[in-house]
C-alpha cells in the first residue's frame, strides 16, 4: 500500500488561491459563504450519494462565528469549510475580511441523517495547523435529536456543548453562533475521521 | 470502511520549531469517529469550475506580457493508497512568484510583485487522475519564524478526493534544495514521510525549448471499497 502524502499547513497566503473573490483578488474561486447557491456551480451529484431529497424549503439559517487561538485572541487568517450532505451543500470562507474577523455561512437547515442529528461537518485550515481539523456543527435547538447522537455521545458529556451551535434571532434572521477554539479550557472537539 | 490519517507520515499538531503551532494546534487528544455518511461523501466538482486559463500560471495573471522567471511544468497523478487513480477530482494550487513574492495583501518581503503573474491555479484530474499545471518556479523567501529563516521554494496544494476524509492541504517542494533541512515546516514531517512532498526533475515531462518538468504524485486516503469497483 504507497503511503499517504502527508498533510502542512495551508499558511498564510491561501487568500488569493482559494478564497479570492473574497479577499478581492483578480480570480474566482470554487465555493463561497452561501452552501445553497453553490450546488448549482460546478458540483457533480451521481458521486456525492446523498440520500435525501433536494428540498431546499427548510428554514433559511445563518452560522457565525470565530476562531480563537490559545491565548484567546482571534484569529484573522484562519480558513473555514462547511460540508452539507443532505444538500450536497459545501462552502469556503476565510477569516481575513469580516470587521471582526468572524466567518459566517448561509444555508438551509441540515435534515436528520443517516439517523444521526442535524450537523455540518467544519474544516479548519489555518497558519500553524499542519494538518487540517475537522469538527462539527450540531444545533441547540435539536436537543432531542442531539442526545441521541452517535458522534456526540461519543464525545465526553463536559465536551459536548463545544460541538454546539446557540440559536438567537439577529435582526430578524435565525443566526446559530460557533466559535471554535484550538485550545484552552473550551477547546472545540476535533475529530479524528 | 474507512481509512484512517495514517499519524506515522503525517506532522504532528503541535510542531514547536514552528512556532505558529504553540497557540495553534489543538493540545486535546483527536476523538476517533466512525465514519458516517457525512464522512463518506464531499464535493464533487465539474469541469464547469475550470477557466480556460486555470491550470497555466504563466497565463492566467497575464495583463501586458509574459511573468518573468524559469518556465516549469509540474504534473502527476493523484492516486489512493491502493494506486488507482483518483478520477475527476479538484486540484488546487498557489505560489510565491520567481522573486519569492506572494501577491497576497500581508506579504510584505521586500521583493518584486509581478504585474503579469497572480500564482493561483486550478485543475481537475483526468481519467486516469493525472493533472499538469504551467507555471513559474517559485522563489524562496525569508519569513519571521526565526532568525535568518527562509521557506524553500514550494508551491501549495488543495485536494478534496473521493470524500471529504480524504481533503488533503500540502505543499510539494523541489529536489535538491539546500534549504530543505533548514525548514521546519519541512522537517515537522516525519522522516519517512518527507520524500514524499519533493517532486522529480524529469526529462519526460519537460517540454523541449519550453519548460522544465517536475513530477509530483499525491496519494490520499483510500476507502477500502475502491479497488474492488471496476472488477
Amino acid at each position: 500500500m504507497a503511503l499517504q502524502t502527508p498533510s502542512s499547513t495551508v499558511g498564510p497566503y491561501f487568500a488569493y488561491g482559494l478564497t479570492a473573490a473574497q479577499y478581492g483578488y483578480d480570480f474566482d474561486q470554487i465555493a463561497n459563504d452561501v452552501l445553497v447557491a453553490e450546488r448549482s456551480r460546478g458540483m457533480v451529484a451521481e458521486r456525492s450519494r446523498s440520500v435525501t431529497s433536494d428540498d431546499l424549503s427548510g428554514d433559511r439559517i445563518y452560522i457565525v462565528g470565530r476562531v480563537f487561538d490559545g491565548n484567546n485572541e482571534i484569529i484573522p487568517d484562519a480558513m473555514i469549510e462547511v460540508w452539507q450532505p443532505d444538500i450536497k451543500g459545501f462552502g469556503r470562507i476565510g477569516t481575513g475580511t469580516d470587521p471582526k474577523n468572524r466567518f459566517h455561512f448561509e444555508t438551509v437547515k441540515p435534515q436528520r441523517l443517516d439517523g444521526q442529528a442535524p450537523h455540518l461537518s467544519v474544516i479548519v485550515l489555518m497558519r500553524g495547523l499542519l494538518v487540517h481539523a475537522y469538527t462539527r456543527i450540531y444545533f441547540s435547538d435539536e436537543a432531542a435529536a442531539n442526545a441521541e447522537d452517535e458522534v456526540l455521545n461519543s464525545v465526553p458529556s463536559e465536551r459536548r456543548p463545544t460541538l454546539i451551535a446557540q440559536k438567537q434571532i439577529v435582526n430578524g434572521r435565525l443566526e446559530y453562533h460557533f466559535d471554535i477554539y484550538m485550545q484552552g479550557e473550551t477547546e472545540t472537539v476535533f475529530f479524528d475521521v | 470502511m474507512e481509512n484512517k490519517r495514517d499519524w506515522s507520515v503525517h506532522p504532528p499538531y503541535l510542531y514547536p520549531g514552528y512556532k505558529s503551532t504553540v497557540l495553534r494546534a489543538p493540545s486535546k487528544p483527536l476523538i476517533p469517529i466512525k465514519h458516517t455518511l457525512s464522512e463518506r461523501t464531499g464535493p464533487v466538482y465539474g469541469m464547469d469550475v475550470i477557466g480556460q486559463f486555470d491550470n497555466d500560471l504563466t497565463k492566467n495573471g497575464q495583463k501586458n506580457g509574459e511573468p518573468l522567471g524559469e518556465r516549469i511544468v509540474v504534473a502527476g497523478r493523484v492516486l489512493d493508497e491502493w494506486g488507482q487513480p483518483v478520477r475527476n477530482t479538484l486540484v488546487e494550487v498557489w505560489q510565491a512568484n520567481a522573486a519569492g513574492r506572494y501577491i497576497h495583501k500581508v506579504d510584505q518581503h521586500a521583493a518584486p510583485l509581478d504585474p503579469n503573474f497572480l500564482g493561483g491555479g486550478r485543475c481537475m484530474t483526468d481519467n486516469e487522475g493525472y493533472y499538469k499545471f504551467y507555471t513559474i518556479k517559485p522563489g524562496a523567501y525569508p519569513w519571521g519564524n526565526h532568525p535568518n529563516a527562509w521557506r524553500p521554494n514550494h508551491i501549495h496544494f488543495s485536494l478534496f478526493g473521493n470524500n471529504i476524509s480524504s481533503r488533503l492541504v500540502t505543499q510539494m517542494y523541489f529536489p535538491g534544495d539546500p534549504l530543505l533541512e533548514y525548514d521546519p515546516i519541512f522537517l515537522g514531517v516525519p522522516p519517512k514521510g518527507r520524500e514524499l512532498l519533493i517532486s522529480k526533475f524529469t526529462l519526460d515531462l519537460t517540454e523541449p525549448s519550453f519548460a522544465l518538468g517536475y513530477e509530483f504524485n499525491i496519494v490520499l486516503r483510500g476507502n477500502k471499497e475502491t479497488p474492488f469497483e471496476n472488477k
